[in-house]
Protein backbone atom coordinates (compact mmCIF):
# COMPACT_ATOMS: atom_id res chain seq x y z
CA UNK A 1 0.00 0.00 0.00
CA UNK A 2 1.63 3.22 -0.98
CA UNK A 3 1.37 6.58 1.27
CA UNK A 4 -1.60 8.10 -0.21
CA UNK A 5 -3.73 5.31 0.57
CA UNK A 6 -2.77 4.41 4.13
CA UNK A 7 -3.36 8.22 4.45
CA UNK A 8 -6.67 8.49 2.89
CA UNK A 9 -7.61 5.06 4.66
CA UNK A 10 -6.36 6.34 8.05
CA UNK A 11 -8.13 9.46 7.77
CA UNK A 12 -11.42 7.89 7.10
CA UNK A 13 -11.60 5.15 9.49
CA UNK A 14 -10.26 7.50 12.20
CA UNK A 15 -13.07 10.47 11.25
CA UNK A 16 -16.10 7.46 11.44
CA UNK A 17 -14.42 6.37 14.95
CA UNK A 18 -14.21 9.42 16.40
CA UNK A 19 -17.39 10.62 15.78
CA UNK A 20 -18.82 7.21 16.50
CA UNK A 21 -17.28 6.66 19.95
CA UNK A 22 -16.87 10.24 21.19
CA UNK A 23 -20.51 10.73 21.07
CA UNK A 24 -21.59 7.49 23.30
CA UNK A 25 -20.30 9.12 26.58
CA UNK A 26 -21.57 13.03 26.43
CA UNK A 27 -25.34 11.43 25.83
CA UNK A 28 -25.17 9.35 28.55
CA UNK A 29 -23.60 12.45 31.14
CA UNK A 30 -26.27 14.65 29.49
CA UNK A 31 -29.17 11.81 29.83
CA UNK A 32 -28.09 11.81 33.79
CA UNK A 33 -28.02 15.74 33.69
CA UNK A 34 -31.53 15.84 32.95
CA UNK A 35 -32.73 13.14 34.61
CA UNK A 36 -31.15 14.76 37.76
CA UNK A 37 -32.62 17.72 36.93
CA UNK A 38 -36.14 16.64 36.66
CA UNK A 39 -36.43 15.00 39.78
CA UNK A 40 -35.44 18.32 41.15
CA UNK A 41 -37.90 20.01 39.60
CA UNK A 42 -40.13 17.53 40.87
CA UNK A 43 -38.72 17.71 44.23
CA UNK A 44 -39.30 21.84 43.88
CA UNK A 45 -41.03 23.53 41.55
CA UNK A 46 -40.72 26.94 42.79
CA UNK A 47 -36.81 26.71 41.47
CA UNK A 48 -37.75 25.51 38.36
CA UNK A 49 -35.96 28.32 36.66
CA UNK A 50 -33.04 28.16 38.54
CA UNK A 51 -32.71 23.85 37.65
CA UNK A 52 -33.87 24.73 34.17
CA UNK A 53 -31.13 27.62 33.31
CA UNK A 54 -28.53 25.42 35.81
CA UNK A 55 -29.32 22.69 33.67
CA UNK A 56 -28.49 24.08 30.60
CA UNK A 57 -25.30 25.32 31.23
CA UNK A 58 -24.01 22.15 32.20
CA UNK A 59 -25.55 20.33 28.94
CA UNK A 60 -23.47 23.03 26.83
CA UNK A 61 -20.74 21.91 29.20
CA UNK A 62 -21.33 18.21 28.28
CA UNK A 63 -22.07 19.05 25.06
CA UNK A 64 -18.22 20.74 24.86
CA UNK A 65 -16.82 17.10 24.37
CA UNK A 66 -18.97 15.99 21.54
CA UNK A 67 -18.31 18.92 19.33
CA UNK A 68 -14.50 18.65 19.66
CA UNK A 69 -14.87 15.18 18.49
CA UNK A 70 -17.08 16.70 15.69
CA UNK A 71 -14.00 19.44 14.94
CA UNK A 72 -11.95 17.02 15.17
CA UNK A 73 -13.97 14.72 12.67
CA UNK A 74 -14.99 17.80 10.32
CA UNK A 75 -10.79 18.22 9.96
CA UNK A 76 -10.11 14.66 8.93
CA UNK A 77 -12.70 14.79 6.17
CA UNK A 78 -12.95 18.31 4.68
CA UNK A 79 -9.33 19.80 5.91
CA UNK A 80 -6.95 17.26 6.37
CA UNK A 81 -3.30 18.78 6.20
CA UNK A 82 -1.42 14.64 5.30
CA UNK A 83 -3.65 14.39 2.64
CA UNK A 84 -3.72 18.16 1.29
CA UNK A 85 -0.04 17.01 1.54
CA UNK A 86 0.09 14.29 -0.53
CA UNK A 87 -3.12 15.34 -2.60
CA UNK A 88 -0.89 16.29 -5.45
CA UNK A 89 0.65 12.89 -5.88
CA UNK A 90 -2.79 11.25 -5.60
CA UNK A 91 -3.73 13.06 -8.56
CA UNK A 92 -1.04 12.36 -10.36
CA UNK B 1 -17.05 22.51 0.19
CA UNK B 2 -15.55 24.95 2.82
CA UNK B 3 -16.19 24.37 6.34
CA UNK B 4 -15.54 28.18 7.13
CA UNK B 5 -16.90 31.65 6.45
CA UNK B 6 -12.62 32.58 6.38
CA UNK B 7 -12.14 30.92 2.97
CA UNK B 8 -14.61 32.97 0.88
CA UNK B 9 -12.48 35.65 -0.59
CA UNK B 10 -13.39 39.11 -2.16
CA UNK B 11 -11.04 41.43 -3.09
CA UNK B 12 -11.11 44.65 -4.87
CA UNK B 13 -7.11 46.09 -5.98
CA UNK B 14 -5.71 46.25 -2.11
CA UNK B 15 -8.35 45.56 0.01
CA UNK B 16 -9.17 41.71 0.83
CA UNK B 17 -12.23 40.74 2.71
CA UNK B 18 -13.57 37.38 3.86
CA UNK B 19 -17.41 36.50 4.11
CA UNK B 20 -16.81 36.66 8.06
CA UNK B 21 -15.72 40.38 7.92
CA UNK B 22 -18.26 41.60 5.55
CA UNK B 23 -21.33 39.45 7.31
CA UNK B 24 -19.76 40.59 10.45
CA UNK B 25 -20.51 44.24 9.31
CA UNK B 26 -23.95 43.28 8.38
CA UNK B 27 -25.09 42.39 11.75
CA UNK B 28 -23.45 44.82 13.46
CA UNK B 29 -25.18 47.70 10.90
CA UNK B 30 -27.97 45.88 11.75
CA UNK B 31 -27.75 46.16 15.50
CA UNK B 32 -26.53 49.67 15.17
CA UNK B 33 -29.24 51.33 13.32
CA UNK B 34 -32.22 49.09 14.60
CA UNK B 35 -31.25 50.03 18.29
CA UNK B 36 -30.58 53.94 16.55
CA UNK B 37 -34.50 53.44 15.50
CA UNK B 38 -35.85 52.41 17.70
CA UNK B 39 -34.48 54.77 20.77
CA UNK B 40 -34.81 57.88 19.00
CA UNK B 41 -38.38 58.57 20.30
CA UNK B 42 -38.15 56.94 23.51
CA UNK B 43 -41.20 57.18 26.23
CA UNK B 44 -41.42 56.56 30.05
CA UNK B 45 -45.21 56.29 30.30
CA UNK B 46 -47.42 53.26 29.21
CA UNK B 47 -48.10 54.34 26.02
CA UNK B 48 -44.92 52.39 24.61
CA UNK B 49 -44.16 51.25 20.36
CA UNK B 50 -43.85 48.04 20.22
CA UNK B 51 -40.37 47.52 19.44
CA UNK B 52 -39.61 49.99 22.28
CA UNK B 53 -41.34 47.39 24.47
CA UNK B 54 -39.46 44.52 22.79
CA UNK B 55 -36.05 46.33 23.50
CA UNK B 56 -37.29 46.85 27.82
CA UNK B 57 -38.44 42.96 27.47
CA UNK B 58 -35.00 41.84 26.37
CA UNK B 59 -32.93 44.19 28.54
CA UNK B 60 -35.06 44.06 31.81
CA UNK B 61 -34.67 39.94 30.76
CA UNK B 62 -30.56 40.25 30.77
CA UNK B 63 -30.91 42.43 33.42
CA UNK B 64 -32.76 40.06 35.21
CA UNK B 65 -30.35 36.89 34.49
CA UNK B 66 -27.34 38.90 35.14
CA UNK B 67 -28.93 39.72 38.63
CA UNK B 68 -29.83 35.94 39.53
CA UNK B 69 -26.23 34.60 38.43
CA UNK B 70 -24.07 37.02 39.67
CA UNK B 71 -25.93 38.42 43.05
CA UNK B 72 -24.86 41.82 42.32
CA UNK B 73 -26.00 45.15 40.62
CA UNK B 74 -26.23 44.13 37.10
CA UNK B 75 -26.29 47.55 35.08
CA UNK B 76 -22.21 47.22 35.84
CA UNK B 77 -21.98 44.20 33.19
CA UNK B 78 -24.71 44.55 31.16
CA UNK B 79 -23.36 46.44 28.55
CA UNK B 80 -20.38 43.79 28.52
CA UNK B 81 -23.09 40.84 28.75
CA UNK B 82 -25.71 41.94 27.30
CA UNK B 83 -24.08 42.82 24.01
CA UNK B 84 -22.68 39.14 24.04
CA UNK B 85 -25.82 37.94 23.75
CA UNK B 86 -28.13 40.32 21.74
CA UNK B 87 -24.16 39.81 19.00
CA UNK B 88 -24.45 36.25 19.16
CA UNK B 89 -28.23 35.93 19.22
CA UNK B 90 -28.88 38.01 15.46
CA UNK B 91 -25.43 36.50 13.87
CA UNK B 92 -27.08 32.83 14.82
CA UNK B 93 -30.70 33.75 13.87
CA UNK B 94 -30.30 35.21 10.91
CA UNK B 95 -28.89 32.26 9.28
CA UNK B 96 -31.86 31.06 7.53
CA UNK B 97 -31.90 34.41 5.51
CA UNK B 98 -30.57 32.97 1.98
CA UNK B 99 -27.03 33.97 1.15
CA UNK B 100 -26.10 34.90 5.13
CA UNK B 101 -23.49 33.11 6.44
CA UNK B 102 -23.43 33.05 10.52
CA UNK B 103 -19.94 35.16 11.01
CA UNK B 104 -20.06 32.51 14.74
CA UNK B 105 -19.70 30.18 11.58
CA UNK B 106 -16.04 30.94 12.00
CA UNK B 107 -13.37 30.29 14.65
CA UNK B 108 -11.87 33.90 14.36
CA UNK B 109 -15.07 35.18 15.19
CA UNK B 110 -16.01 33.00 18.16
CA UNK B 111 -12.16 33.18 18.91
CA UNK B 112 -12.20 36.77 19.24
CA UNK B 113 -15.58 36.86 21.32
CA UNK B 114 -13.75 34.07 23.92
CA UNK B 115 -10.55 36.38 24.27
CA UNK B 116 -13.06 39.29 24.94
CA UNK B 117 -13.83 37.63 28.14
CA UNK B 118 -10.71 35.96 28.87
CA UNK B 119 -9.62 39.84 29.30
CA UNK B 120 -13.35 41.19 30.88
CA UNK B 121 -12.94 38.54 33.63
CA UNK B 122 -9.44 40.34 35.29
CA UNK B 123 -10.47 43.53 34.67
CA UNK B 124 -13.71 43.49 36.64
CA UNK B 125 -11.96 41.86 38.92
CA UNK B 126 -9.40 43.88 39.12
CA UNK B 127 -11.28 46.93 39.03
CA UNK B 128 -13.81 45.84 41.94
CA UNK B 129 -11.42 44.87 44.43
CA UNK B 130 -8.27 45.92 43.49
CA UNK B 131 -5.56 43.76 42.41
CA UNK B 132 -4.04 41.60 45.50
CA UNK B 133 -7.51 40.64 46.22
CA UNK B 134 -7.79 38.98 42.48
CA UNK B 135 -4.13 37.26 42.29
CA UNK B 136 -5.42 35.68 45.86
CA UNK B 137 -7.80 33.91 44.34
CA UNK B 138 -5.20 31.66 42.08
CA UNK B 139 -3.61 30.41 45.08
CA UNK B 140 -7.51 29.89 46.83
CA UNK B 141 -7.95 26.37 47.94
CA UNK B 142 -3.91 25.91 48.39
CA UNK B 143 -1.15 27.23 46.43
CA UNK B 144 -0.37 23.90 44.97
CA UNK B 145 -3.44 24.34 42.79
CA UNK B 146 -2.21 27.60 41.14
CA UNK B 147 -1.13 26.34 37.84
CA UNK B 148 -4.35 23.81 37.41
CA UNK B 149 -6.36 27.39 37.97
CA UNK B 150 -4.17 29.29 34.92
CA UNK B 151 -4.76 26.20 33.17
CA UNK B 152 -7.99 26.31 33.87
CA UNK B 153 -8.63 29.55 32.95
CA UNK B 154 -6.87 29.14 29.31
CA UNK B 155 -9.41 25.90 28.56
CA UNK B 156 -12.53 27.43 29.78
CA UNK B 157 -11.34 30.20 26.72
CA UNK B 158 -10.91 27.90 24.27
CA UNK B 159 -14.05 25.83 25.50
CA UNK B 160 -15.89 28.39 24.74
CA UNK B 161 -14.39 29.45 21.07
CA UNK B 162 -14.76 25.90 20.32
CA UNK B 163 -18.16 25.12 21.57
CA UNK B 164 -19.75 28.33 19.60
CA UNK B 165 -17.41 27.26 16.87
CA UNK B 166 -18.38 24.04 16.89
CA UNK B 167 -22.42 24.41 17.26
CA UNK B 168 -23.08 26.95 14.69
CA UNK B 169 -20.54 24.95 11.95
CA UNK B 170 -22.34 21.74 12.41
CA UNK B 171 -25.36 23.43 11.32
CA UNK B 172 -24.29 25.10 8.30
CA UNK B 173 -22.46 21.90 7.01
CA UNK B 174 -25.30 19.29 8.15
CA UNK B 175 -27.69 21.64 5.92
CA UNK B 176 -25.08 21.46 3.29
CA UNK B 177 -24.67 18.00 3.16
CA UNK B 178 -28.80 17.03 3.28
CA UNK B 179 -29.11 19.56 0.32
CA UNK B 180 -27.22 17.10 -1.51
CA UNK B 181 -28.54 14.11 -0.25
CA UNK B 182 -32.45 14.94 0.75
CA UNK B 183 -32.99 17.81 -0.65
CA UNK B 184 -36.86 18.92 0.25
CA UNK B 185 -37.52 18.34 3.60
CA UNK B 186 -34.96 17.48 6.09
CA UNK B 187 -32.66 20.69 5.55
CA UNK B 188 -35.50 22.93 6.65
CA UNK B 189 -35.72 20.71 10.08
CA UNK B 190 -32.08 21.02 10.10
CA UNK B 191 -32.52 24.60 9.78
CA UNK B 192 -34.97 24.79 12.42
CA UNK B 193 -32.85 22.93 15.09
CA UNK B 194 -29.85 25.62 14.02
CA UNK B 195 -31.91 28.36 15.02
CA UNK B 196 -32.91 26.35 18.15
CA UNK B 197 -29.24 25.32 18.70
CA UNK B 198 -28.31 29.12 18.29
CA UNK B 199 -29.94 30.46 20.51
CA UNK B 200 -29.27 27.92 23.46
CA UNK B 201 -25.82 28.74 22.39
CA UNK B 202 -26.08 32.37 22.81
CA UNK B 203 -27.55 32.43 26.32
CA UNK B 204 -25.13 29.64 27.23
CA UNK B 205 -21.89 31.67 26.02
CA UNK B 206 -23.69 35.08 27.74
CA UNK B 207 -24.41 32.89 31.21
CA UNK B 208 -21.03 31.50 30.95
CA UNK B 209 -19.44 35.09 30.74
CA UNK B 210 -21.59 36.06 33.40
CA UNK B 211 -20.44 33.29 35.63
CA UNK B 212 -16.81 33.47 35.24
CA UNK B 213 -16.69 37.62 36.02
CA UNK B 214 -18.99 36.77 38.92
CA UNK B 215 -16.84 34.04 40.13
CA UNK B 216 -13.97 36.04 39.63
CA UNK B 217 -15.48 39.80 41.44
CA UNK B 218 -16.83 37.64 44.63
CA UNK B 219 -14.81 36.18 47.40
CA UNK B 220 -16.48 33.75 49.80
CA UNK B 221 -18.45 35.22 52.30
CA UNK B 222 -19.31 38.54 50.18
CA UNK B 223 -18.55 40.02 46.97
CA UNK B 224 -15.51 42.11 46.56
CA UNK B 225 -17.94 45.91 45.58
CA UNK B 226 -19.04 45.69 49.47
CA UNK B 227 -15.08 45.79 50.90
CA UNK B 228 -16.19 44.47 54.20
CA UNK B 229 -15.75 41.14 55.92
CA UNK B 230 -18.69 40.18 56.65
CA UNK B 231 -19.91 36.86 55.80
CA UNK B 232 -22.77 37.28 53.82
CA UNK B 233 -25.82 34.50 53.56
CA UNK B 234 -24.72 33.52 50.11
CA UNK B 235 -27.38 31.60 48.39
CA UNK B 236 -31.07 31.94 47.27
CA UNK B 237 -33.75 33.84 49.11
Amino acid sequence: MDHVSIISLASIFAAGLTMAIGSIAPALGEARAVAQALSAIAQQPDESATITRTLFVGLAMIESTAIYCFVVTMILIFANPFWNAVAPIAAG
Amino acid sequence: MTISPDQIVWHWGAVWLNATIVYTWVVMALLSVGAWLITRRLSSDTNLSTWQNLLEVVVTGICDQIQDISHQEPQRYLPFIGTLFIFIATANLMNILPGYIAPTGSLSTTTALAICVFVAVPLFGIGLGGTAAYLRKYIKPTPLMLPFNIIGELSRTVALAVRLYGNIMSGTVIVAILLTLAPYVFPVLMQMLGLLTGMIQAYIFAVLATVYIASATTVHGGDLSSGTNETSQHGHP
